[in-house]
């Protein structure tokens, strides 16, 4: 059981400088995120993109901001669990809540501070009728154990670079391949598209260009997808897998369920603390909404500073807070 | 005299709505949708990233060619045809003048 002060969800921008200034009130923090990494969107789409309303920052590289995020915040010791979905939410009798990931690692604190952003990236999933029946029966939104594809009959779909490497790393394994594409062209590396060419040329693999997959269908599990070609014809083939491969793209998950009023996939707060609807949660950043709302890595950061003031309150109720300049007293770091 | 064009952007409910755009804020099709209130949801706020605004071209309009990053996002899109384009890479300009989009059906 992990124990902190503030649990933070979402390790973003916003998630990350809530670390700093609950540092200057003494709160420990700990921080949840899905990606394997911390930074967020800015580390997960553009770390090579230049922020330009950063003050102080004339420019800035996204990957380069979440550098200096990560060292502004480490002398307050953050704890991290990377990789993994913050699931369920239940409150305990001593008024602390309880979050379990979807690994089952458990997180304990007096509050909750959701910096989810746009929510956490998952697999995106073709408009196919049926295919959640099909989920795990035989559809696969990612690769995570090659050797479960062995002797199997396989059908990809998506012309990046994660579709044409499992297509080449799986030739070799799978009793027959086929990849879907939509257009004759390939994006990907220009090795790997090469390669699939020859493997299509040496009859290793089937590449059917210019069609979609438009239709799953099976008993129980799935034994035949339906491609449509640009022309309209339709192509139907047997096969033990389909595995989509279009990407990843956020979802607001499970924190839907968690009681929260939304707006439009977004958590409504009161502007007084970004507190939301259930005290000792706050939700900061991307991810909350009121009247006036602006998604900018700057205003996380205000909302970020405001709510650990209330956070600070909750924590210690008998204490009285008073505000402190960095330039007056200096920063002292949290004793781990 | 503020200068505008007009546009017809048809939901995925196949529900016309015209629209008056004026040409001095720089806008982009994303943003125009959102602005009308239709539901694109333009998640990456317009770096060509997500797809979420991918449409179809319905009018003669000869557009700007789509960049390597316009064509790598659409290749993770669905439904994609001839005349995909993402509406964040469509700038509005005085060429796009009685424009016809329709907005692509949503992913999952």
């Amino acid at each position: 059981m992990i124990e902190t002060d503030i649990l933070i969800i979402g390790a973003g921008p916003t998630g990350l400088f809530t670390v700093f200034e609950a540092g200057l009130l003494k709160l420990k923090c700990h921080l949840i995120d899905a990606l394997p990494q911390p930074g967020g969107q800015l580390t997960e789409i553009y770390p090579k993109k230049p922020i330009y309303d950063i003050p102080g920052f004339p420019e800035v590289l996204a990957g380069d901001l979440v550098k200096n995020l990560m060292e502004q915040i480490e002398i307050f010791k953050p704890g991290f669990t990377l990789g993994e979905r913050a699931e369920t939410i239940e409150k305990l009798e001593d008024g602390k809540f309880l979050v379990t990931t979807n690994r089952g690692t458990k997180h304990k604190a007096p509050i909750i501070a959701i910096a989810g952003g746009l929510g956490s990236f998952e697999p995106r999933k073709p408009p196919i009728e049926n295919i959640s029946a099909f989920e795990e029966r035989g559809v696969e939104y990612m690769v995570r154990d090659p050797e479960m594809f062995a002797e199997k009959k396989i059908v990809i779909s998506g012309g990046g670079d994660s579709a044409l490497d499992w297509t080449i790393y799986l030739a070799d394994l799978a009793d027959e391949i086929t990849l879907v594409h939509r257009r004759q062209g390939f994006r990907g590396a220009p090795d790997s598209v090469q390669k699939v060419k020859e493997l299509d040329a040496a009859e290793k693999i089937n590449l059917i260009t210019e069609a979609q997959v438009t239709g799953v269908s099976g008993e129980t599990a799935l034994e035949q997808v339906v491609i449509r070609k640009n022309n309209g014809d339709l192509i139907e083939k047997k096969t033990d897998f389909f595995i989509p491969l279009f990407g990843l793209s956020p979802k607001l998950g499970p924190i839907a369920n968690w009681g929260l009023h939304l707006e439009k996939n977004a958590i409504l707060v009161d502007t007084f603390d970004y507190q939301t609807n259930i005290p000792g949660i706050f939700a900061i950043g991307d991810i909350n909404t009121y009247p006036g709302k602006l998604k900018l890595i700057l205003c996380g950061f205000h909302e970020a500073t405001l709510m650990c003031q209330s956070a600070y309150k909750i924590i210690n109720p008998e204490k009285k807070l008073s505000f402190k300049y960095t330039t007056v007293t200096g920063i002292k770091g949290i004793e781990s | 005299m503020e200068e505008t064009i007009q546009i017809a952007v048809i939901d995925r409910e196949d529900q016309k709505h015209d629209i008056i755009i004026p040409l001095d804020i720089d806008l982009n099709l994303m943003e125009v949708c959102k602005a009308e209130g239709l539901p694109v949801e333009g998640t990456c706020g317009g770096m060509a990233l997500c797809s979420t605004c991918h449409c179809y071209i319905q009018s003669n309009h000869i557009l700007r060619q789509a960049s390597d990053a316009e064509e790598d996002m659409l290749d993770q899109a669905f439904d994609v045809l001839e005349n995909s384009r993402l509406g964040c890479q469509i700038k509005i300009s005085s060429e796009l003048n009685g424009l016809v989009v329709k907005l692509a059906p949503e992913s999952l």
